[in-house]
């Protein structure tokens, strides 16, 4: 689907640039990618995560007992309500995430969609698979993600994005109490999930699930936005996907 | 069945007064978390209905559930409620043996189709035909079957007919399963405890008997008014939960000076059960209040979740045991050191190729 677009943006400068045996320069492009909601949620999401990760392992694994009277100190208390207000900010963003995705551009889809029906698709993510095997000279171009991007995205963050808000809430919702709003909803996994201790050690590995998912992350739009042919890190900042040259893909 | 004496009927020959009847409405009215007009509701009730007849078997069990019933705190509830409910079958209580033991229960199966309610303490392992479980010469699983064809309804006594306990444990090689697995089309209400507390088995009975039909249940079939909180909700301890004081060693400080037991391994956080409200042997004590971590007794496979003092579940899963925090950095470090060595290999591949550029 990026490619596409892409494609079509250079296919005449192409036919122009061959006509021309190669010696036409053009400058750098710049596509509006990402919109300003879906910005400003990239970055609340990030936010949040960091939260639910350091209170969450806080919660799993209390920090050095502290002296005095207990109604002096409210310690795990303030910790359990950051990562419950932690939670509710992560899972209201990701309902707007999805609002967005209906009403916002294309490349607002590209989260939830994965075109694994389309073989091109799978030749490009072969191609991406070698360009990280060093394989590959030189990487494609792409105004939204690469096929395995996508795929990062999708079955790691996505879907243990909504995994953690699934089994997030129905602990939440023990705590609320029975025929709560949180209960009703997402009470049916504590049975499935090994009752509540099963749940919590279910939600805990879906924490280290996502650690995994930040630091390939991280670690990818770095050097991406250093090796690859267009911006990564001030995209997602500024909107704007720059191209660093002007070669067809 | 006009022959039948009505509760109350009993409980006068059984010398209690009126006085102390109408007391025990009260009493059991507030134990249900009723309000307190229905006090004569039960007393009417008791007044004017037969008892109700109930079998009680005996699987795969301790018979902890048993021990445990008898010993009901309020006087009223434990010779009442067994004389009461007419218990015309229980191997371990009744006075006959043998084959009059197994005749009653035929007997009552048949002068009472549908009317009598089926409890049953233990649960039927499959393997080997269930050879590992024989009552009267035959499997228990064929006297379970049974027995539960003309039950009005059932009640699983104790984890091991609700969830399996210990004989269902891993590697479980009776095949032991609960009741729910064998018995598909009778209600059954699940009372969850290894033993479950007397007062909450016999709030259960009293509730059945006087209004006719069984309590309002919860998703996985337990009585809500007795399973809808985790023992942590309620737990005396659970201000220094809040303010973050927990022991740490079994003998430091805090262990005495009564800190929440969570980092030694409490399973109160995850464990439904009354233990904090009702309390053990007529409310002296519970485990938390004697200083010992709650072990999850009424939680589904809670043999299974690793060391009752750990408070991060062993997840066997992966061969080894390990919990979820020593699986998660141990995956994170590996992924580090993948991303800091394709780091390092990128480095060097555009320091090449930028050589290769310049010159």
């Amino acid at each position: 689907m990026t490619t596409a677009v892409n494609k079509q943006q250079t296919a005449t400068a192409d036919s122009q640039a061959t006509r021309d045996a190669g010696l036409i320069k053009r400058r750098q492009t710049a596509v509006y990618v990402y919109e300003a909601p879906l910005r400003l949620w990239h970055w609340v999401t990030v936010f949040s995560v960091l939260t639910l990760c350091v209170t969450g392992y806080l919660i799993g694994s209390p920090l050095p007992t502290l002296p005095g009277e207990a109604s002096d100190n409210y310690l795990m208390g303030y910790i359990r309500f950051a990562h419950f207000a932690a939670g509710y900010l992560l899972a209201v963003a990701f309902i707007g995430r999805i609002y967005w995705a209906l009403v916002g551009n294309s490349h607002a889809r590209e989260l939830f969609l994965v075109p694994l029906h389309r073989v091109q698709w799978w030749r490009e993510a072969w191609h991406e698979v070698r360009w990280y095997l060093f394989l590959e000279k030189t990487p494609k171009k792409y105004i939204g993600h690469n096929p395995l991007g996508q795929c990062a995205m999708f079955f790691m963050f996505v879907l243990g994005n909504l995994f953690m808000i699934f089994t997030g809430f129905a602990l939440y919702g023990e705590g609320l109490g029975q025929d709560s709003w949180a209960d009703q909803l997402f009470g049916w996994l504590i049975p499935l999930l090994g009752q509540s201790q099963g749940v919590h050690s279910w939600h805990h590995l879906g924490m280290w699930y996502l650690i995994i998912f930040v630091m390939i992350h991280v670690y990818v739009a770095v050097r991406e936005d250093i090796m690859s042919r267009q911006s990564l890190i001030s995209t997602m900042i500024g909107g704007w996907r720059m191209f660093k040259d002007d070669r067809p893909d | 069945m006009s022959q039948i004496e009505t509760f109350y009927e009993v409980m006068r020959r059984q010398g209690i007064t009126r006085r102390s009847f109408l007391k025990y409405c009260s009493l059991t009215a507030a134990a249900l978390g009723l309000g307190p007009t229905f006090a004569p509701k039960i007393a009417n009730a008791m007044e004017t209905k037969p008892r109700t007849p109930v079998l009680w078997l005996h699987g795969l069990e301790c018979t902890c559930c048993s021990e445990s019933f008898i010993r009901s705190a309020h006087p009223l509830v434990k010779d009442v409620v067994l004389s009461m409910i007419s218990l015309d079958y229980d191997d371990t209580l009744m006075a006959a043996a043998g084959h009059q033991a197994e005749q009653s229960l035929e007997d009552t199966m048949k002068k009472y189709k549908g009317e009598y309610i089926l409890a049953v303490e233990g649960n039927p392992p499959l393997n080997e035909d269930g050879m590992f479980c024989i009552v009267g010469g035959k499997p228990f699983l064929d006297q379970l079957k049974h027995a539960a064809k003309d039950a009005k309804a059932i009640i699983a006594w104790g984890s091991c007919a609700s969830w399996g306990c210990v004989q269902a444990a891993r590697p479980n090689p009776t095949q032991a399963v609960p009741i729910h697995k064998v018995i598909t089309d009778k209600p059954i209400i699940k009372v969850p405890g290894c033993p479950p507390i007397a007062e909450v088995m016999t709030g259960v009975i009293t509730y059945m008997l006087t209004f006719g039909c069984i309590p309002e249940l919860d998703r996985q079939g337990r009585p809500k008014m007795f399973y809808s909180q985790r023992i942590h909700d309620k737990c005396y301890r659970r201000p220094h939960f809040d303010a973050g004081q927990f022991v740490e060693h079994w003998d430091d400080e805090g262990a005495r000076k009564g800190y929440c037991l969570y980092k030694v391994g409490c399973k109160g956080p995850t464990t439904y059960n009354a233990c904090s409200t009702v309390r053990w042997n007529e409310g002296t004590s519970f485990p938390i209040q004697a200083g010992h971590g709650c072990i999850g007794c009424s939680e589904e496979g809670f043999w299974d979740k690793g060391s009752f003092y750990d408070r991060l579940s062993n997840i066997q899963q992966f061969g080894i045991e390990q919990n979820a925090d020593q699986i998660g950095m141990a995956v994170a470090g590996g992924v580090g050191a993948a991303i800091a060595g394709h780091a390092a290999v990128s480095a060097i591949k555009r320091a090449q190729h930028k050589g290769e550029q310049e010159s």
